[in-house]
């Protein structure tokens, strides 16, 4: 009976009733990133009722979060914050299973976290998360739900949503990550601490109306809400038919903060440039596809597959330029960035890959 | 027609909308703004016409709202 009454106020609602309430309670919530998007997004799915909710950050508390992450208390700084977050969720709604990640998403842990839930809510403040939460979810067509905010400004918009849905993702959006420092974050540009409460809130209703099949979905719209005049824009997305699908194997092997990193921008060679330079004998060809890749091809200098490449040293000659070279031209740029680590010489990534070397 | 201006490019053009006219389509659009602003040229940013985001070149009428909004990242 008291479960009855803690739910009444919403199950009361036209079109809610018991059949929302019970898909709720069988919905599991990924929430990646526990700060001021993350914090409001969990307090109400918690309040809410949802089944299974996972929270992940390795972040401790910081005294400049609290005005914009008030689920967290001053006596609280230093602390882990999805130990606490949690700590205060089970008291709060104890039918709520709360799971803790206490760490960072990357590549190497993604997919089998993200596995075990229907939907992730991207609640991270920074682009090379950015990127990995939408290429993990991407791979296992999960439901994204974006939210990043800015000053005054912030974004809402439901990704990945295939079942049913527009199906658009962040990379047909933004293909590639801009280059840190070129847009600021909130430790830089500051922000105002209701706004990614607002965004956070609007997050969390999103996701309940995912489950529940109410209303109408930010499906591939990216909402924008102003603060400061008070004013929504809504945009509906297009799909980018350029981006490439990302496969499990670049997944995880590509280091989304270098990638996300400065200086690192990898020239793409169209098949024209790629066979000039061939003839002129000035490139070293590294082929990064994994050994059992068919066609095998004669031209390429060595064949290292990515997954080997930071673990075996090559011998590149001087005086030569670097063409990096795989199947699609994706993994060709992930391994151009890696080896530009190691080198001064030009690196250049085969657009299109071996795939469109040998259509033409 | 109506341009907005989104996230860090008002830091650019300091201005979160401009009425412009005489430009036929996006691109020569684009290259008057960044004529006018050249610190555009170097940030990243998606166009939208009236609501839609585009992906390619797209013809423009007077009385067309064009956004151009850039990605952020904070949380």
């Amino acid at each position: 009976m008291a479960e009855q009454e803690r739910y009444s106020r919403q199950m009361m609602l036209p079109g809610f009733g018991h059949a929302a309430q019970q898909k709720l309670e069988q919905a599991k919530v990924l929430i990646v990133g526990m700060g001021a998007l993350g914090c409001p997004a969990l307090q109400y799915l918690t309040g809410a009722g949802i089944g299974t909710i996972g929270i992940a950050d390795g972040d401790v508390i910081q005294l400049h979060n609290l005005h914009r992450q008030p689920l967290f208390y001053t006596g609280e700084v230093g602390q882990n914050k999805t130990t606490i977050a949690a700590t205060k969720m089970r008291a709060l709604n104890s039918n709520v299973q709360i799971t803790v990640y206490p760490f960072h998403i990357d590549q190497k842990n993604a997919l089998k976290i993200i596995s075990e839930y229907d939907m992730v809510i991207d609640a991270t403040d920074n682009f090379p998360s950015k990127y990995l939460l939408n290429d993990a979810c991407a791979l296992m067509s999960t439901p994204l739900i974006y939210g990043a905010v800015t000053q005054y400004e912030g974004q809402v918009a439901v990704f990945n949503h295939s079942k049913n849905g527009r199906n658009i993702q962040y990379r047909d959006v933004f293909p590639d990550p801009p280059n840190s420092g070129a847009i600021l974050s909130c430790e830089e540009a500051g922000v105002l601490g209701v706004l990614p409460g607002i965004i956070g809130t609007v997050q969390a209703a999103e996701a309940m109306k995912l489950i529940t099949g109410l209303g109408r979905l930010l499906d591939g719209i990216l909402l924008t809400y102003q603060v400061l005049n008070a004013q929504c824009y809504e945009i509906e997305l297009s799909k980018n038919f350029s981006v490439k699908e990302i496969d499990k194997a670049t997944f995880e092997n590509t280091d989304y903060q270098w990638i996300c990193s400065p200086n690192t921008h990898i020239r793409e060679i169209s098949i024209d440039e790629f066979k000039q330079l061939q003839l002129s004998h000035q490139l070293f060809i590294i082929d990064v596809r994994e050994c059992h890749e068919e066609p095998v091809v004669d031209f390429a200098d060595v064949r290292i597959p990515l997954s080997q490449l930071s673990s075996i040293p090559i011998e590149i000659p001087d005086q030569k330029n670097i063409c990096v070279i795989c199947q699609h031209g994706l993994r060709s740029q992930y391994a151009a960035k890696q080896l530009q680590q190691l080198t001064h010489q030009t690196i250049f990534s085969l657009s299109g890959g071996l795939a469109a070397y040998f259509k033409v | 027609m109506n341009i907005l201006f989104f996230g860090n490019l008002v830091d650019i053009t300091q201005k979160a909308q401009e009425a412009l006219s005489g430009t036929t389509n996006t691109q020569t659009l684009q290259a008057l703004l960044c004529k006018k602003y050249p610190a555009l040229q170097s940030v990243k940013y998606f166009i939208a016409v009236n609501g839609k985001m585009i992906q390619e070149n797209t013809p423009l009428k007077e009385d067309d709202t064009v956004a151009l909004m850039p990605p952020f990242s904070g949380g």
